[in-house]
């Protein structure tokens, strides 16, 4: 199919591809070989995942070119569930733990 | 690894299925040869891309599926009918219905539900094809050898017996050793691709392919089922994938993130796979919505009550459906707060669905409803359905889930929900559209024996189970001691699952008989029914449409009937040629790979692993380097076709 300016050369995707892999072998390399405490290198993996997710959606999922009202509804529903996944596991794990003990 | 450990030995059940599993394949060989048709099945089935075909072949092997997994039930039941049997031993009905549960969820009512999406869901919104017909082939083959992986574990290497939900340390490396447990890990990931790829490419094809006029409150209900569905898929099924690769990771590369040492954490297993597990029910029963309401609607001969309703209430379940999966493990000692908070939410997602109960009533309200059995499996799924999801809101309750949980109460309700929910769906859907596909019907005195056979057998045998329930039998034991008095009620449970098992032979029975004796087809619009699929002629040309059709409201074609208009005039109408995609071998190749790849890391030999991982990144690079140009279909073979199928002289 024609389309999408197909004969320019893809940096944006190649860029991100790099990122990607940079990015996750930061984050084998603090986890496994720094010798940050605990605290440090759970903060430095969330903070490189957050970057992470922003090199998949601005240079694999082109947030930028949205559609409206659509696009913001996806976004919005999008970040709900991150949330509910990510804020809703930790709160029910601590509950967990706290009456474990 | 020896020879015998490879193979699994020593139990005359496992030597039979062994000789049966061999003489099929001769069998299936000896025909394709005999007959020539190994060319035939490559370049008409093996490589298609027509969403039609794909369809037929999801729903043949969920049909397959469906008779493993029903097999695995009637050994469950026979073992439990007396007191004390010892044709079972416990490990043998761990791994039976391990595999029963991940078989009947995972490759039997997905693959059906998507089945029949493939085969019309396109049809429905006036489109030739699906948005990536690449894609949706790359789908389906790795639905199907993610199947076959999880399949062959019985006879190689052993089955997996930690459950379908497989909870860790259960299914950790020291309680479950050996390449069982693997198989459902890799099984499970390599048909989890093809999910979320079906995901993606539906959700696409309904926002981007629907025939001009056609807003989104016009589309057919079953369409509106299925989009929403895919937005659960696109959501949930990530959740499973990183839970399995985590927990591939801990068996087979000694990491620990569910493991009780070192920092693991057990229970993370189980809140990851809920927070997919849950969504799944509501993936595997929404598009069942959808079919009953075409269903219900196009026999009452009336349009569906509440069209609104019924959208908006999908939508908040869809919604809901990711927020209350922590009461599948309300027992596990969370604090009063985090129960009472999903105890509220998950009574919540009743309301939505009592709503749609009483649009499919009151669609039945003074209609002129017409008795057949695509109909008599959507009556009976009503008040059967009502009663699982009562019991659902008990099981809600977080107190009392205290008493209920793991014990055959639970088991009652989510057979209730899922097969007078999913399954009667399912067979509903393939009598009502089968003629679309086939040109003829599927005979109505064989499938209403099997319908009551099976709806029958299906309540003698879990209504009991709920009074099991309370008389404290657990779930997932292999026997139980004389003097529990649970003998009797078990013993009704086992008639019924033999009478369900009758009706099933009927059913498929039915199929082979239809075939060779009901009357073909005339029209493309067997039902007299209401939406756009039924405007296309039986069966369908392989590029649906020659000519888009233009919707104008609800029940399109009920109001071109209405107004005497024909979808196609052949004499008048000015066709154009169709572009339509190319066939391909790679989806085919491609998934054979991830098989390879897959089986080698169940026996964790990584140079497998790896050698099949290479393979399925070669044919992706064939792929992006094949321009796909697809062909036209001229106008003249489009007239030809039509004049064929039509059975009218231009
Ligand atoms: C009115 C709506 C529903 C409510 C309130 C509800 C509630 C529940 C609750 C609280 C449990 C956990 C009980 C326990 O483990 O002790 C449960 C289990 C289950 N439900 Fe439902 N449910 C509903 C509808 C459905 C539907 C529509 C399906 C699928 C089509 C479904 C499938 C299941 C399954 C498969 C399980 C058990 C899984 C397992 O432990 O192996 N439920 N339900
Ligand atoms: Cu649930």
């Amino acid at each position: 199919m024609a389309g999408n300016n197909h004969n320019k050369f893809p940096w944006n995707h190649v860029l991100g591809f790099i990122f990607s892999i940079v990015l996750t072998l930061l984050a084998v390399w603090a986890a496994l070989y720094s010798s940050l405490s605990i605290t440090a290198i759970v903060w430095t993996i969330v903070t490189l995942a957050l970057l992470q997710a922003a090199v998949q959606l601005f240079m694999f999922m082109h947030i930028g070119e949205g559609e409206g009202k659509a696009q913001k509804g996806t976004i919005y529903f999008s970040a709900f569930i991150a949330v509910v996944i990510v804020a809703g596991s930790i709160w029910v794990m601590n509950a967990m733990m706290h009456s474990m003990m | 690894m020896k020879l015998d450990e490879f193979f699994v030995t020593g139990d005359p059940l496992i030597y039979g299925a062994d000789v049966s599993i061999i003489l099929s394949m001769i069998g299936v060989v000896f025909v394709l040869t005999k007959y020539k048709k190994w060319g035939w099945l490559w370049k008409e089935w093996l490589t298609t891309v027509d969403h039609k075909k794909l369809g037929i072949m999801y729903i043949l092997s969920a049909v397959l599926m469906l008779f493993r997994g029903g097999v695995d039930a009637l050994l469950m039941r026979a073992q439990l009918t007396m007191p004390e049997t010892e044709f079972l031993d416990s490990t043998h009905y761990n791994e039976i219905f391990t595999t029963h549960g991940t078989i009947m969820i995972i490759f039997m009512a997905m693959p059906f539900l998507i089945g029949l999406m493939n085969v019309v869901v396109p049809l429905q919104i006036g489109a030739r094809d699906v948005a990536y017909p690449f894609l949706n082939a790359v789908s389906f083959w790795t639905f199907f050898m993610g199947a076959m992986l999880f399949n062959i574990s019985f006879v190689i290497g052993g089955s997996p017996g930690a459950g379908w939900t497989s909870y860790v340390p259960l299914a950790g490396n020291e309680l479950s050793p050996g390449p069982g447990q693997n198989y459902y890990l890799l099984g499970l990931q390599v048909a989890g691709i093809g999910t979320l790829l079906t995901g993606i490419n539906f959700l696409v094809t309904i926002l981007k392919m629907r025939a001009p006029g056609m807003t989104l409150m016009r589309m057919p209900m079953f369409t509106w089922s299925s989009a929403i569905t895919c937005i659960i898929i696109i959501f949930a099924f990530p959740v499973l994938t990183v839970a399995l690769a985590l927990m591939t990771l801990d068996r087979i590369f000694g990491t620990h993130f569910f493991t009780m040492v070192d920092g693991g954490m057990p229970m993370l297993w189980a809140n990851l796979f809920w927070l997919w597990g849950h969504p799944e029910v509501y993936i595997v029963i929404l598009p069942a919505f959808g079919i009953f309401s075409e269903v219900i609607s196009t026999f009452s001969r009336k349009n569906l009550f509440g069209y609104k309703a019924m959208v908006y209430s999908m939508v908040i379940i869809a919604a809901l459906s990711f927020v209350v999966w922590v009461h599948h493990f309300f027992t596990m000692g969370a604090d009063a707060s985090v129960n009472s908070f999903f105890s509220v939410t998950t009574m919540a997602i009743s309301i939505p669905t009592g709503v749609k109960v009483f649009n499919w009533l009151f669609t039945m309200y003074k209609g002129r409803i017409k008795i057949n059995t695509a109909m008599l499996w959507s009556l009976a799924f009503i008040p059967n359905f009502v009663i699982g999801g009562v019991t659902g809101v008990m099981l809600a309750m977080a107190a009392a889930d205290y008493q209920y949980h793991n014990t055959y109460f639970l088991v009652a309700h989510f057979h209730y929900v899922l097969i007078s929910g999913t399954v009667f769906a399912c067979f509903s859907g393939l009598y009502y559209w089968y003629p679309k596909l086939f040109n003829h019907k599927l005979n109505e005195t064989l499938g209403k024996w099997s319908f009551w056979l099976f709806m029958i057998g299906f309540n003698v045998c879990f209504f009991p189970m709920y009074f099991l329930g309370f008389a404290g039998m657990p779930r997932r034991v292999h026997t139980y001691a004389e003097g529990s008095g649970w003998f009797e009620l078990n013993a009704v449970a086992s008639v019924g699952g033999v009478m369900m098992g009758i009706g099933f032979v009927i059913l498929v029975y039915n199929i082979y008989y239809s075939i060779r004796y009901e009357p073909r087809l005339t029209t493309g619009d067997p039902w007299d029914a209401r939406n756009l699929e039924w405007a296309t002629p039986s069966p369908v040309p392989y590029y649906n449409f020659a000519k888009i059709p233009e919707v104008r409201g609800l029940d399109e074609f009920w109001r071109m009937k209405k107004e005497g208009k024909k979808d196609l005039d052949l004499k008048k109408d000015k066709l154009e040629p169709i572009h339509m995609p190319d066939y391909s071998g790679v989806p085919v190749i491609m998934s054979t790979f991830l098989f390879i790849s897959g089986f080698g890391l169940v026996f964790e030999w990584i140079w497998m692993g790896v050698a099949g991982a290479i393979g399925v990144v070669i044919t992706m690079i064939m792929r992006s380097f094949d321009p796909d140009e697809g062909y036209h279909v001229e106008v003249e073979e489009i007239k030809e076709i039509e004049e064929h199928v039509r059975r009218e002289e231009a």
